[in-house]
């Protein structure tokens, strides 16, 4: 899971990695606290999950109670690449000499975790030039490598040992966590030459979930998303208005790809796996027929070793039991399919030999 | 390099004995009944707890992989077990002495596929997976929950990231008249005992090799890697990628543990845009695969 600022900083303080004093709240009314603990001047900071915060307006600095009471509410209400703020992070300004760059980070291709780091911080990492990159195999950093790392990025004597410092303990957190990326970007360098993370971002490793119960409360899932997993399919929400289910991640996301390249939207991606049975693909239509905004749903299904019956004895049954009232727009292919088109000829779904052509009529249904 | 053509056909008449872990679970059973309907010679499932029973009468179940070994000499093994003990399953396999291990498991934890490769390495051994829908040669042997049917024997390598995608593509190609001599799934997690790269190394100098098709999605870089591996080595043989995933939103995992955009890292964009550096055309839809693999073999 993609961890927000504040719950990367709380995992940071359990770890002993320093941080600027701060507080997260959700609603103006334990902001007006929080700042009060805080004092002023501090800096007000959008809690999504999403990088480009600060040039959209997601951090501000406020230096009087008239400021909080307009930019508190400015900011809890945005948008920012498609994602609402989740909360507001109240932060003590910090002085620092200079801006670094630090992650651990899975690299997929050489199957290791490396250490980035970087003089320059503050910034996309993909756009600094002098990257130092060191692979630590299944993420351990020794003291001899974090000095070396330090000593690359050119750090000045006095802040070597709180460097090394600062990554050993995010190699810990990094493996305890499994996490498949931690990243402080900016880490800064105080006067005295010590540092302190003024951002923090994780993403942990989902399918390591049922060894960390204690990240769970991090778990931003909606409804939907739950019941969606407890049946054994994945679900995204999007915030288009046409519903694509398919079987396969690959499929769905192909599907999802042609559809938006033909001017649909999509309302969700919804893959019913590879052991999907008739009452979880019903499972899955009931869950769209809860979605707003949904206005016809759109099916890519290849059958293999789900036959694509055991899909359509969903649908009519779904029919009969009256979930689904959208138009439903098909293309079913691969194991079963002719007696699939059978089961469906009098029913209210329209199927077609492709997908382009299935496509085609779901937009044409949503623009009517 | 094991090759993997001789380690799937065996040696002479006698075919490639094949071990299941997890034979007498749901999915096991079914896919193993489906395996053997296909030819491939099953001699033995594992599943802890049941040594000395038989699966459907005839296989013998043991109780280790070592026991399912010294009985029957098998070197591959596919596992079909929980994801929470597919370490465990894995050792047991890797230590006994299995070549290749084909890991359909989905969401086994990044840190575990991770122990596992490295226990791989150290025994000169193979795994493809974990994720993966398995490995196959057309009318020869199956190891894999892949269904028959969109399969044909001919000379193209299919390498996949995405379970029915693969089957998709490789119908489309199929019914265009190209037919398979391997397809492989790399699998849909972060991390791949068989990466794309491996995988090509493995298939590029089978002899009758006409072409190869990519099916990759967002997530990772092993389609860059790829590329950029075909430049290097100058490979000439005709090559057409699909990507999956380009209009898919960013720092969202869609569907698959490994189908997620961080940054530019991972993203549509930088496959498609290193695929074509290497000369390497990219379908945008899954039919017109077959039509770009054409195309590239009239050039040639």
């Amino acid at each position: 899971m993609r961890l927000l600022e504040y719950q990367a900083k709380e995992l940071f303080k359990e770890y002993d990695i320093r941080v600027p004093e701060s507080i997260a709240s959700k609603d103006i009314e334990s902001g007006r606290k929080d700042a009060e603990k805080i004092g002023y001047p501090f800096v007000i900071k959008a809690q999504v999950p999403v990088g480009g915060r600060g040039k959209a307006g997601g951090i501000q600095k406020c230096h009087n109670e008239d400021e909080f009471e307009l930019k508190y509410p400015e900011i809890l209400n945005m948008t920012i690449k498609g994602e609402k703020t989740r909360a507001i992070l109240l932060e003590k300004m910090t002085e620092y000499e200079k801006e670094i760059y630090l992650s651990l980070f899975l690299n997929r291709s050489k199957r290791c975790y490396t250490v980035i780091s970087s003089a320059e911080g503050g910034v996309e990492i993909e756009s600094v030039k002098d990257q130092v990159i060191q692979e630590v195999g299944l993420g351990e950093v020794t003291e001899k490598v974090a000095k070396d790392v330090a000593q690359k990025i050119g750090l000045a004597e006095n802040s070597i040992p709180h460097f090394v410092d600062i990554l050993q303990k995010l190699s810990k957190l990094t493996v305890e966590k499994e996490a498949e990326l931690t990243e402080i970007n900016p880490l800064v360098i105080l006067k005295d030459g010590s540092m302190m993370a003024l951002d923090g971002k994780m993403m942990t490793d989902d399918n390591s979930n049922f060894r960390h119960k204690e990240l769970a409360k991090y778990q931003e899932k909606t409804e939907l998303e739950k019941k969606a997993e407890e049946s054994g399919f994945s679900l995204v929400e999007l915030d288009g208005n046409i519903a694509v289910i398919g079987n396969g991640a690959g499929l769905v996301m192909s599907t999802l790809d042609m559809l938006t390249d033909n001017g649909g939207k999509a309302a969700c991606f919804l893959d019913v796996g590879g052991t999907a049975t008739t009452e979880s693909v019903y499972e899955a239509l009931t869950l769209i027929s809860k979605m707003k905004n949904v206005k016809a749903v759109l099916v890519n299904l290849y059958g293999g070793i789900v036959k694509t019956s055991i899909v359509a004895s969903a649908f009519l049954k779904a029919y009969d039991d009256k979930i689904i009232v959208l138009p439903v727009f098909a293309r079913l292919m691969g194991a079963e399919s002719e007696k699939s088109k059978e089961m469906l000829k009098d029913s209210e779904t329209k199927l077609s030999p492709s997908i382009e052509e299935a496509i085609n009529n779901v937009v044409m249904e949503v623009n009517k | 390099m094991t090759d993997i053509f001789e380690l799937l056909k065996g040696k002479g008449s006698e075919k490639q004995p094949v071990i299941v872990q997890g034979i007498t679970g749901k999915f096991g059973t079914r896919h193993t009944k489906l395996m053997m309907e296909y030819g491939t010679n099953i001699v033995a499932g594992v599943t802890p707890g049941k040594g000395g029973q038989k699966f459907e009468n005839s296989v013998p179940i043991y109780e280790t992989v070592k026991e399912a070994i010294d009985a029957t000499g098998a070197k591959i093994s596919i596992m079909f077990v929980p994801a929470k003990f597919f370490l465990g399953a894995a050792k047991d396999a890797l230590e006994a002495g299995i070549k290749l291990l084909i890991a359909i498991p989905e969401h086994v934890p990044v840190q575990d596929a991770m122990k596992t490769i490295e226990l791989a390495k150290q025994k000169g051994a193979i795994m493809i997976g974990p994720n993966t829908p398995g490995v196959m040669i057309p009318d020869l042997i199956k190891i894999g929950i892949m269904p028959a049917s969109p399969f044909k024997f001919g000379n193209v390598a299919v390498l996949s990231k995405s379970g029915t995608l693969l089957y998709e593509i490789s119908n489309n190609l199929s019914t265009s008249g190209f037919g398979q001599c391997i397809t492989l799934g790399i699998g849909g997690d972060p991390i791949n005992g068989t990466r794309l790269i491996d995988a090509f190394d493995m298939v590029k100098d089978y002899p009758n090799l006409d072409g190869i098709v990519v099916v990759g999605e967002i997530g990772g870089d092993a389609e860059e890697v790829f590329a950029q591996k075909i430049i290097d080595e100058d490979f000439k043989k005709p090559i057409v990628a699909y990507v999956a995933g380009r209009k898919a939103p960013k720092e969202k995992r869609m569907g698959h543990a490994g189908a997620i955009v961080m940054g530019n890292y991972g993203s549509a964009e930088s496959k498609i845009e290193m695929f074509s550096k290497a000369n390497i055309p990219v379908a945008k839809r899954p039919v017109e695969v077959p039509i770009l693999l054409a195309g590239k073999m009239e050039k040639k």
